[in-house]
């Protein structure tokens, strides 16, 4: 088995755009490219795909695949596996990266297997160290709901593998001045009979997004009152701040479940976050702890969220919003 | 540039016998279905690491049935109450995961399998599936139940694993199973993605499943069941008692490695006021607005 220094990320389209999670993998891609002198390239599979091409070739890409058919138009999970394993087995690629997508979390663990290589799933960071006279990719992980790290590596086995979380990492610059290959794939379709596409509907997310957002407000099992829930709103407006929430928000539904924050939901890293009435349970917590300046308010003095926080309020939230609210607006 | 891809590579060469095609119209459905014991996530405060070892110290943080597959069970439970056939559950880890198993069986699963061997010990999510596959790959079934992800690892990699393995059809992030026909096995199944959105896809059995939570209500386990539960076969199996080479299990058979545990700590300036004053008020505005937003 040969391998070429190369990253490569494969870049996920729903319905004609890139998704952004695929974009902040090819950022960190790019980075990891860099530092292991390495070739990056992107794969792109679609139908009538070549507007996201020109889009993909403003950043600072050296090589695209673009499988293009219109079999291809929507994820097949059995078509796409194939096509990418087939594309990578020979000569392999030091890394393959995926932003972690409901659908790019059944795809890589498939074409791990079809590669009989290893995958970490849903990374906070992923950075290269040498180890033995060797650049090895240390992924990072947050374990047991995200009350400690893991870093996890894949020493002898290629290429490394690795889905990166929704809003760990950044999109990268535009850099149009570079040059990129375009390597048009012809694929022959294998004969496969077990998976039939009946019916799909892609959904846009109901709100501003927290991977997105510079400032990030969070609400946690505090804020009860639809005046509460009003009131955080309100404060979001004044930022054009994205709104998520703990668990038991988005269980009662005025968090929507794209912007549970978390371990089990998004880590972000804001520029100011701000958490109301969330206590700051370790499930929460991995989420925002890089967030660069946080701001947390909550009743209980002995909230863990206060020794996580850069500045911390301890007060009610119902006191403490309309006070704010109102010097921020003045 | 130009590149020709040729289709379906398979290198998996260690695992020569794929999956057989029953003869013949059967019965009711044939279904494994996957399960893994993990500690309980309410709990997961309570792990700590061991400060000089950097080991995972969870003695006293009680064992439980990962709450995906009990979802998984509850689906398998389903078919079988409505077409028949046979439910196996599956589990890979130490003795003490019998007691997951032994609840299926109570909750109505017809047979438990616990491959259990120091061999597979380690196994990161691949050296998992390989393990699984190795057991599943001469069985006859229609279908395979996972749950999608575990509450410990979360990496929801291990059942598309099997699934490739073996070579059959499979599914994730699973919320419904429609029009089941059991005799010409096959069934529509509902698939979320992002946002609420959704894809629906026939499959064709045998194939493998992978369930959210909100796929079902999962059911009490009865009286009779627990007491029935005893009397069902139950076996459990070394890597040698299945012939499977060591080298491709535990933690010889998985590519990754953990390489380091901490606990995360930050620098923060911990500022910690008390009240709404007006004092403190102005405060938040100033470390606000002296934010780069």
């Amino acid at each position: 088995m040969k391998t070429q220094n190369e990253v490569l990320v494969w870049l996920e389209q729903r319905n004609g755009e890139i998704m952004d999670v695929s974009l902040q993998a090819l950022g960190k891609g790019i980075e990891l490219a860099e530092e292991l002198g390495a070739e990056i390239s992107a794969l792109i599979i679609g139908h009538q795909i070549d507007d996201m091409i020109s889009e993909l070739q403003e950043y600072k890409v050296d090589k695209i695949y673009k499988i293009s058919d219109p079999e291809l138009k929507h994820f097949k999970i059995d078509l796409y596996t194939d096509i990418i394993s087939s594309l990578t087995e020979d000569p392999r690629p030091e890394i393959m990266l995926f932003g972690a997508t409901d659908l790019s979390m059944q795809l890589a663990p498939a074409v791990a297997a079809r590669l009989e290589t290893g995958l970490t799933a849903h990374c906070s960071d992923l950075y290269i160290k040498e180890i033995d006279g060797e650049k090895q990719l240390i992924t990072t992980v947050p374990g047991f709901k995200g009350g400690c790290i893991v870093e996890i590596i894949c020493p002898k086995h290629r290429p490394q593998m690795a889905t990166i979380s929704a809003g760990a990492v950044k999109k990268p610059q535009k850099n149009s001045a570079g040059s990129c290959e375009i390597i048009d794939v012809e694929y022959e379709k294998p004969e496969l009979n077990g998976l039939e596409l009946l019916e799909m509907e892609v959904k846009e997310p109901k709100c501003k997004l927290v991977e997105n957002a510079c400032v990030v407000i969070a609400g946690g099992r505090g804020v009860k009152s639809d005046q509460g829930v009003q009131m955080v709103h309100e404060l979001a407006e004044i930022f054009d701040a994205a709104v998520g929430g703990t668990r038991p928000s988005t269980d009662t539904g005025w968090v929507p479940i794209e912007n549970l924050i978390g371990s089990s939901g998004k880590t972000i890293q804001p520029d100011l976050f701000i958490s109301l009435a969330a206590s700051g349970a370790a499930h929460f917590s991995s989420g925002i702890l890089k967030s660069k300046y946080i701001i947390a308010v909550d009743k209980d003095p002995d909230a863990p969220i206060f020794d996580i926080c850069d500045l911390g309020i301890v007060a009610d939230i119902n006191e403490f919003l309309p006070k704010l609210i109102s010097k921020l607006k003045n | 540039m130009f590149l020709l891809l040729y289709p379906g590579i398979k290198n998996l060469s260690f695992l020569k016998s794929k999956y057989i095609k029953k003869e013949g119209k059967n019965m009711g459905l044939d279904i494994i279905v996957c399960v893994k014991q993990v500690s309980d996530p309410d709990y997961f405060s309570e792990i700590t690491l061991d400060p000089e070892t950097g080991n995972i110290q969870r003695d006293k943080v009680p064992a439980v049935m990962n709450s995906f597959d009990e979802h998984a069970l509850e689906e398998a439970l389903k078919l079988k109450d409505e077409f028949g056939g046979k439910i196996t559950v599956i589990s890979m880890g130490p003795p003490k995961a019998s007691e997951v198993l032994e609840w299926s069986l109570a909750l109505g699963a017809d047979e438990a399998v616990l491959l259990s061997d120091k061999a597979f010990a380690g196994a990161d999510s691949w050296a998992t599936a390989v393990g699984l596959a190795e057991y599943i790959k001469d069985k006859d079934f229609d279908l395979i139940f996972c749950g999608n992800q575990s509450d410990d690892g979360a990496t929801a990699q291990v059942g598309p694993q099997i699934a490739e393995i073996l070579n059959i059809p499979h599914l994730t992030f699973v919320s419904s199973l429609e029009n089941i026909d059991a005799d010409n096995k096959e069934a529509v199944i509902k698939r979320e993605i992002e946002y609420g959105g959704y894809m629906k896809f026939k499959l064709k059995m045998p194939g493998l499943i992978a369930v959210l939570k909100d796929i079902n209500e999962v059911r009490a386990i009865t009286a009779e069941g627990m007491m029935t539960a005893g009397e069902k076969e139950f076996n459990t199996y070394t890597a040698e008692d299945l012939n499977i080479d060591p080298k491709t299990i535990g933690l010889e058979g998985s590519p990754t490695r953990v390489i380091n545990t901490y606990e995360q700590s930050f620098e923060r300036e911990k500022n910690i006021l008390e009240g709404v004053s007006e004092e403190i008020i102005e405060k938040v505005k100033e470390k606000i607005l002296s934010q780069d937003i």
